[in-house]
């Protein structure tokens, strides 16, 4: 594997060839917000929060699917890229019903950090509102469409490494829905093992484990590299490391 | 087949048109076939069935498009020795006194008003290329085709030329990519070429989705095999065994003739195992889309033929390093694979000779709106638009005034009368805040209200999302509701300055060129007609309770999920 030299915010920096831009520059220590990337599955591409600026490109690139390439010179952080993950943030929060107040994951949501971070706090666009369900009909888990953002890691998490594929995508545009094989109720889905693996990658609170309140439902973010790599490791205990953005806060 | 059974074949059917006294051409693709065609067919071969004794000298065919489509269903009557004359919108009635005059021999001017002069600007502004055969042969006939020199193109590079060769033909061509972007088609086939895998695919991206455009369709109806052929060559070229056409679900007769095309053009041999007895296999499938515009998206079209949900992927890697099942895959618009026979044939400086410096050769334009002669058309590069809209389309009518030319579509923008001199190519249309486009030519006169126009294409973009990434999902539904305030006459200035920040934001944050293009239609209205926002802007503006109700209401419709 051949080394590249690349130039991260000013600052030279080396990788494998092979890794992804994303990668690289979580290694460097620098924070960049993600949210439909998880170590473990493979890549989207669809939150554009880690869009960053490559001299010589035309458009911005997503960090996640951009391999490294010698001489790359990179900007994560611009005037530019800030405003376009605030606005990226606000089209979230006003597409679905995001009321952190009322969330089972208020306090340890992903998309409530990131926001945070990005010093998201207000929203100028139109709240869509929609009227939307949730499914309760698994015994253990549910899955609540309003606080959904697409990110699609469940959906992934299913196919790729839990192999029932039982979550997909369904409709188009606004109207997608993350649907449990042909549009059933969970709770009759043939195919799902229960094996809770969505539930612990979703980064908001649009599934999560019954029975918990407001505040009360806490996801081990890094519980897939553990399942996945754990034996390589020889982690047998899941420990748990903080998260990316846990050290991060806002700069302005 | 070889070539000179191909040689064979095209003469002897030459010499059977040739010796038939009186040939009714009737257009059989799907405008004048909606406008009453068939009926037109039927009577012809109804007069045919009756009178057996005619079968030596008259001929009934139904060809493709002829062009004008607003005056259809056209009849072509070519008789030997006399020049064409062309009817327009002949009924059943008219079709009895056509074969009356020039059948029949009888002294009858029942039909003389609907001739359609054969030297108006609308035919002789036009250069034919890929149109050449549209409109003059019988698409669902193999041979009607090879008798106007097709297949010859394959059957030369076959025989004279290598796969490096053809592609240096092309690029020497200076032909670019005809679906909108504008990629230099020889350089995408050198990179396909030059990948070291045992495996390629040739893709047709016949999946045309743009209100109002026609050209792909036509192109397929009208002379499938030229798409066939171009394919093959390509095949050859790029080292491919299988092509793949994407046709979209709403074209069934495209796909009909397409198929039937392939089948007719296995039995002889021109495609599938051992091409005209060489070594080269090129076998073509059919895929027909469900619908969805995005599919038209080349990373989405591919994941559409592999069976999975029709989602663009993110580039690069592009398709020429990694497409169909990973393969390396050579994905063209049908328009461009078109394009490929008559520069075989003709050679590369012939091509290179039409058009302009940096956009050389025809292209294709569906002429739509508010004109007099509403059709396809097809022109070479750089004429100005201004011959388009008054000379071939023959100007706006009911005596009103030209005001804006839509090009591109949901992707393009609109073209104010200030610009009608620009010469139509890639980079001009461009620099206008427009696009080129797949060749969707829309004319607005002075009734048409610019922010309507904008919150059509915005509907339209908001309609075909496919809701992978952000910007696009929410971002459109955000601008047309901001549009549905403008045009009600409810918004607000910030209202003006949200809707423009989202748009640049979502030209440079989309996904795939679909979200990248979306605000387009927005900001080249308020680039040029910016007044027309600004009247049905207001100021503090009270909140009233349709404006409230307008803010706060659920732009989407309850979904019961399970």
């Amino acid at each position: 594997m051949s080394v590249v030299t690349l130039t991260i915010n000013d600052e030279l920096a080396s990788a494998n060839s092979g890794q992804s831009l994303l990668e690289v520059i979580r290694e460097h220590g620098i924070y960049i917000p993600t949210l439909c990337h998880m170590d473990g599955l493979s890549e989207r591409g669809g939150c554009r929060m880690c869009l960053v600026e490559v001299q010589g490109m035309r458009t911005l690139q997503a960090a996640c699917v951009t391999e490294v390439a010698e001489g790359m010179v990179v900007t994560t952080h611009s005037e530019r890229l800030r405003k376009y993950r605030r606005m990226t943030l606000e089209l979230i929060f006003a597409e679905r019903n995001h009321v952190c107040a009322v969330c089972v994951m208020n306090g340890h949501c992903e998309l409530q950090a990131v926001a945070a971070i990005e010093g998201m706090d207000h929203v100028r666009f139109d709240y869509l509102h929609p009227d939307l369900s949730m499914d309760i009909s698994h015994p253990r888990f549910g899955l609540d469409h309003n606080r959904c953002i697409l990110c699609t890691r469940c959906v992934r998490v299913c196919d790729e490494v839990e192999g029932a594929h039982t979550k997909d995508v369904m409709g188009r545009g606004i109207n997608c829905r993350i649907v449990n094989d042909l549009n059933q109720a969970w709770g009759s889905s043939q195919s799902c093992t229960s094996c809770g693996k969505c539930v612990q990658v979703c980064p908001t609170g649009a599934l999560f484990h019954k029975g918990v309140s407001v505040a009360e439902m806490v996801k081990r973010h890094d519980f897939l590299s553990w399942i996945t790599l754990g034996r390589e490791k020889n982690e047998w205990n899941y420990t748990g490391q903080p998260p990316y953005y846990a050290t991060e806060r806002r700069k302005e | 087949m070889n070539r000179s059974d191909l040689q064979t074949l095209g003469e002897r059917e030459l010499a059977k048109q040739q010796s038939t006294g009186c040939r009714l051409l009737c257009c059989g693709s799907t405008p004048c076939l909606s406008s009453g065609g068939t009926a037109v067919q039927e009577v012809f071969k109804g007069i045919l069935k009756e009178n057996k004794d005619l079968k030596a000298e008259l001929a009934v065919v139904s060809t493709g498009c002829m062009g004008p489509c607003s005056r259809g269903p056209l009849v072509r009557v070519q008789r030997q020795g006399e020049p064409d004359v062309i009817y327009e919108k002949v009924t059943p009635e008219l079709a009895q006194e056509i074969f009356k005059k020039h059948v029949s021999g009888e002294d009858t001017n029942q039909a003389e008003a609907n001739i359609l002069p054969g030297d108006i600007p609308f035919f002789s502004k036009q250069k034919k290329v890929v149109l050449a055969n549209s409109g003059l042969i019988d698409p669902e006939r193999l041979e009607d085709y090879v008798a106007q020199g097709g297949y010859m193109a394959l059957a030369n590079a076959l025989r004279e030329m290598t796969p490096e060769e053809v592609c240096s033909e092309i690029i020497d061509s200076g032909l670019r990519g005809r679906g909108g972007a504008g990629y230099p088609s020889g350089l995408k086939w050198n990179l396909v070429r030059r990948a070291k895998t045992d495996k390629k695919y040739v893709v047709a991206n016949g999946d045309e989705g743009d209100p109002g455009a026609y050209m792909d369709r036509t192109l397929m109806e009208s002379d499938p095999h030229r798409v066939l052929e171009g394919m093959a060559i390509a095949g050859y070229a790029v080292g491919a065994e299988q092509g793949f056409i994407y046709v979209r679900g709403e074209y069934p007769i495209a796909a009909k003739r397409l198929e039937k095309a392939i089948r007719m053009a296995e039995r002889r041999g021109l495609l599938g195992s051992r091409v005209m007895d060489t070594a080269f296999n090129f076998r073509i499938d059919i895929r027909i889309g469900a619908g969805a515009f995005v599919c038209g998206e080349e990373t989405a079209l591919m994941a559409s033929i592999m069976g999975r949900r029709g989602q663009p992927i993110p580039r690069p890697p592009y398709p020429a390093q990694s497409g169909l099942w990973g393969y390396p895959t050579l994905i063209n618009n049908v328009e461009t694979f078109g394009s490929i026979a008559p520069i075989i044939n003709n050679g590369a400086e012939w091509f290179a000779g039409i058009g302009t410096a940096k956009s050389r050769g025809t292209k294709i334009f569906a002429l739509a709106g508010q004109v007099e002669n509403t059709g396809l058309i097809e022109v070479p590069m750089g004429i100005s638009l201004r011959e388009i809209v008054f000379d071939i389309g023959g100007g706006v009518p009911n005596g009103h005034t030209f005001k804006a030319a839509q090009t591109g579509g949901p992707s393009g923008g609109c073209i104010p009368a200030d610009y009608l001199d620009t010469p139509v190519d890639y980079d001009s249309l461009r620099e206008l805040g427009s696009i080129m486009g797949s060749g969707g030519l829309v004319v607005m006169d002075d009734t048409t209200s610019m922010p309507d126009v904008a919150k059509y294409f915005m509907e339209f973009c908001m309609d075909e999302s496919c809701g992978k990434c952000v910007p696009c999902r929410v971002g459109t539904v955000q601008l047309y509701r901001i549009l549905e305030r403008v045009t009600a006459g409810i918004a607000t200035r910030n209202d003006l300055t949200i809707m423009e920040e989202l748009c640049t934001m979502m030209q440079e944050t989309s996904l795939c060129g679909l979200g990248q293009s979306a605000p387009n239609p927005l900001l080249s209205t308020l680039r040029y007609f910016r007044h027309e926002y600004e009247a049905l802007i207001k100021d503090d503006l009270p909140l009233t309770s349709d404006r409230f109700a307008l803010a706060t209401s659920s732009a989407l419709p309850r979904q019961e999920v399970s």
